[in-house]
């Protein structure tokens, strides 16, 4: 169903947007205004919950119901929100340092639990709002205000981490792509359960160019592999590259010696094949955007509605005046 | 065989923690409350689950005291000590009165079990003469249990396990008692066991036999039901009343209950119980953490429920930034401490009051939150259903105290009809109310609630400092001071619309007041009445509201010359009033983990009273 009488601007609240000129978020922002009113929510019902950071100031900037909250807990004020009231639309904002780091632990629940949310994780691979640390998604080595001889953490692989957490929708898009983003914003939406998107977000003052492989037109084309359902999985600036599985084990192949029907073709239920494509992570292999895993899955607010009828079924609607008297009681008279 | 009536007894069952002394205690202490009598309890639990049988630090305990007269705590000396090795009667003799009866396993005094407790072997303390002052009954439980059971074809460990029933029933002789409700809970319990079930009533009928045929024992006591005031009574437990609190509270208030938690002792049985009530629409969630708990119960609020969450000290210590996000949204929330022994990890399964300062004070910024402490089991009921009015009413986050000796505790109680609870308002706004400003305040000083899915009303709501009327985010200095007083004035204002506080005992004009908060209600109770029957000039109030504290607090502690503080800590509720009215009070601190016993505040009072 789709809600004609909005357009992107009734999702613009009249707060001034005060991220730095140049930022990633801003593209991000506009896409989401834009595909709200296309998801057929009245806007009472959509709730943007966040965390901290730069990416966290979102929802000020959404003409809908919502909370910047504190650091790392968007997803654990979601869980509740959602359980309380099944019948909203929840939106999370968080970024690599709050739900990673922070609030790491939250979020492996959430995808467990599959609360019907839909996490927008912007991945900038830097501490942005507190000038510049590295962050769990920085690359080793990398050289901060906090690490002057280059970071030792290994970072994190947050579509590894989030297959792992046995999450039920898992996508990855970018700042840089607004029509790509658009979709996956749809498609996040969509999804019954909860939806994991990670945005590739440009930190054009601490982290410029982080994702400059995957956004510049000399190279986008060999650095990137967008999926598709159903597709063989095909790269390369003339669409010359594909990959395939040879076992466990995918190898890139020219498509002059291989032929389409030789290729890896991309099933977002499979889940294994999903993990497969999350270890894209390193400069050999394109790295995938798009859809990689989606499962149905019952939701934990299902669930628990469920369980509240069934309870109402076996043992009636709770009478206040009957539990206040328990089992035993005696009179003195 | 002679029968003599008593007034009151204390009556304190000891074993092995894997014995089934919590349940042979609980069990007695239903039966005596259905019977009529007045009681109190106290468990006392190591722990460890399974601690290494045998040992010290194994002992499980669970003391009752019940009467024909009211009774206010569980007693400071027993009259009957129930032991079923020898490391809980060393662990439990001091406990005992000169002249007190000792029941005893003798199968837990063998070698093993002397050695395990820390006796040599040849100083068993039943055959040394150092138990004379007592009259000791000795039976081997564990042999007379598997004689009765010899024709049933459980294991021995499962008709082992029946022991505690021939105790129980034991004592029920002794008692004058019916066996009829335990036998009733056995049939529930066990209903899908029938061989279990049969062994457990036999075993029972087996301890009451013994009890009517064997000399040991010669004399049976009777203990008349209590003449306590007109009504229904049922017994209960404090964990169990703050449930029940709950579930009025969001009844009442016509909100939907959300409770979040994360297991930690002794808080875990209001969830248990609340996991129970799903027919009553309560949705209980159990959290990754206690972050996490909280912050669901904070999107639960903010969602339109009554969000709840329950913990002890360390929990809330892991919650406090959170508790300052809902001080800063002003959403309700209700805040359950139900505190045990710290710092730290400190003593789990022990009692304290030490977490008082931590709930008045314990968060960044200028962030008062409204404090309100329940005094015995059956308090918690109608104290935390006002901790979840203030809540509802004020727009405020809001801290409920209790404590493990209350939690685990019981008492009877006049329990009330549901028409007799107070509504509690909400104060919800209307879809599309187009002057709606989130931070708008009424007179007083709380704001209006809009929630999602409210027309019209949308807007946003975060920890960042907000503008006066719009809540949209503003550095502005002097906005930020104006947001800090008006929001503690807000709490403040709550004096307003509690009750103005009372004494519980005793005259204006007292020579000395005993000012108490919390758990120590029942000792400081048994205490004034005493002192009062003695002629002692003194009185007794005792806190329910602790931030703010009712109106009239300060001109009712200035009327007396003495002020007496006894709080199972270093010292809190003192710092409070000593900061406010500058009134020097007089602190008495005992931080042992256990409660205090009457006679040693009653001594403190002769103390002060009589001295300059």
């Amino acid at each position: 169903m789709e809600n004609k009488e909005y357009t992107a601007k009734d999702f613009s609240s009249d707060q001034e947007v005060r991220w730095c000129p140049g930022c990633g978020d801003y593209s991000i922002l506009k896409q989401v205004q834009s595909v709200m009113p296309l998801i057929g929510v009245p806007k009472e019902n959509i709730v943007f919950i966040s965390g901290i950071g730069c990416s966290s100031r979102f929802p000020y900037y959404m003409e809908t119901f919502g909370m910047h909250s504190i650091h790392g807990r968007a997803t654990a004020i979601a869980s509740g929100l959602k359980a309380a009231r099944p019948d909203l639309s929840v939106w999370i904002i968080t970024g690599d340092g709050d739900s990673l780091s922070i609030g790491g632990n939250h979020l492996i629940h959430l995808l467990r639990r599959n609360f019907d949310t839909n996490i927008l994780l912007f991945n900038n691979q830097i501490y942005g709002l507190t000038k510049g640390q590295y962050s769990p998604t920085s690359e080793k080595g990398k050289k901060t205000k906090s690490t002057p001889m280059g970071s030792i953490d290994h970072p994190f692989n947050p579509l590894a981490l989030c297959i792992g957490a046995d999450a039920t929708f898992v996508a990855r898009s970018m700042d840089r792509d607004p029509k790509h983003l658009r979709e996956m914003l749809i498609r996040s939406n969509d999804h019954k359960g909860t939806s994991l998107l990670e945005i590739y977000q440009n930190c054009n003052v601490f982290n410029d160019g982080a994702f400059f492989g995957m956004t510049d037109k000399a190279t986008k084309m060999n650095q990137t592999l967008f999926l598709e359902n159903k597709k063989p999985l095909v790269f390369g600036e003339n669409k010359d590259k594909g990959i395939r599985l040879e076992g466990f084990k995918p190898v890139i192949v020219s498509l002059n010696d291989f032929s389409l029907e030789d290729l890896w073709v991309h099933d977002e239920n499979d889940r294994v094949k999903a993990g497969l494509l999350t270890r894209f992570f390193d400069a050999d292999f394109p790295r995938p955007f798009g859809v990689f895993y989606c499962e149905k899955r019952p939701t934990y607010e299902d669930a628990l509605v469920q369980q509240i009828e069934d309870a109402i079924e076996v043992k009636d609607k709770g009478d206040l005046d009957s539990l206040l008297k328990g089992s035993n009681t005696w009179t003195i008279d | 065989m002679t029968k003599e009536t008593v007034e009151k007894v204390v009556i304190f069952f000891a074993g092995d923690s894997g014995d089934g002394i919590q349940l042979t205690g609980s069990q007695f202490t239903n039966t005596a409350a259905l019977y009529g009598n007045d009681l109190s309890t106290f468990p006392d639990f190591p722990a460890e689950i399974r601690a290494p049988q045998g040992t010290l630090a194994g002992v499980s305990g669970f003391q009752i005291s019940f009467g024909s007269t009211e009774i206010f705590t569980p007693g400071d000396e027993c009259d009957v000590l129930v032991v079923m090795n020898v490391a809980a009667l060393k662990a439990n003799i001091n406990r005992l009165k000169k002249g007190g009866a000792i029941i005893v396993n003798t199968d837990g005094f063998d070698k093993r079990n002397l050695k395990l407790a820390g006796f040599d072997e040849d100083k068993n303390p039943l055959l040394d003469n150092s138990l004379s002052d007592y009259r000791v009954n000795e039976m081997n439980i564990i042999k007379l249990t598997r004689e009765c059971l010899v024709d049933v074809s459980l294991g021995v460990k499962e008709k082992d396990r029946c022991k505690n029933m021939f105790v129980l029933g034991f004592v029920y002789w002794m008692y004058n008692r019916s066996l009829d409700h335990t036998i009733e809970f056995l049939n529930q319990k066990f209903k899908n066991k029938p061989d279990v079930l049969d062994a457990n009533i036999r075993v029972l009928k087996a301890g009451y036999n013994f009890a009517n045929t064997c000399e040991i024992s010669s004399t049976r006591f009777e203990v008349k039901p209590a003449k306590m005031a007109l009504g229904n009574y049922r017994n209960i437990m404090g964990n169990q009343a703050t449930a029940i609190g709950l579930i009025a509270a969001s009844q009442m208030s016509g909100l939907d209950l959300f409770y979040g938690s994360y297991p930690i002792t002794p808080a875990s049985d209001i969830l248990h119980e609340l996991a129970k009530h799903k027919n009553f629409g309560v949705r209980s969630f159990q959290a990754e953490d206690e972050i996490a708990a909280i912050s669901a119960c904070i999107g639960a609020s903010f969602g339109g429920a009554l969000g709840v969450t329950a913990t002890s000290g360390p929990g809330i210590a892991l919650k406090g930034e959170a508790i300052g996000l809902a001080f800063m949204l002003e959403i309700p929330l209700v805040i359950v401490n139900v505190q045990r022994g710290g710092p730290s990890t400190g003593l789990p399964t022990k009692t304290e009051q030490s977490d008082l300062l931590q709930a008045v004070y314990g968060r960044n910024g200028e962030a008062p939150v409204p404090v309100v402490s329940a005094s015995t089991p059956s308090d918690c009921f109608e104290s935390v259903m006002e901790a979840c009015r203030i809540a509802i009413e004020h727009m405020t986050p809001v801290f409920f105290l209790s404590d493990g000796y209350i939690a685990n505790g019981a008492e009877p109680w006049l329990y009330p009809q549901s028409k007799d609870l107070k509504k509690i308002s909400v104060p919800m706004s209307k879809v599309n109310n187009t002057d709606y400003l989130p931070y708008k305040r009424n007179e007083k000083f709380v704001r209006e609630w809009a929630i999602p899915g409210m027309s019209g009303l949308e807007h946003r709501v975060g920890g960042l400092e907000k503008e006066n009327l719009t809540g949209n985010v503003s550095y502005d200095s002097n906005n930020h001071e104006f947001m800090v007083k008006t929001r503690a004035k807000k709490v403040d204002e709550i004096a307003n619309y509690i009750p103005n506080q009372e004494l519980d005992a005793g005259s204006k004009n007292a020579k000395v007041l005993v000012l108490g908060w919390g758990s120590t209600y029942g000792a400081i109770k048994t205490a004034v009445k005493e002192l009062l029957n003695e002629g002692y000039s003194v009185a007794h109030t005792h806190l329910r509201y602790i931030n703010p504290f009712p109106k009239n607090l300060e001109s009712l502690i200035r009327k007396y010359d003495k002020v007496l503080i006894p709080e199972i800590n270093n010292g809190q509720l003192i710092k409070l009033i000593r900061d406010k009215y500058v009134v020097d009070a007089i602190p008495m601190n005992k931080i042992q983990g256990i409660p205090f016993e009457a006679r040693e505040i009653k001594n403190q009072i002769i103390e002060l009273h009589d001295g300059e």
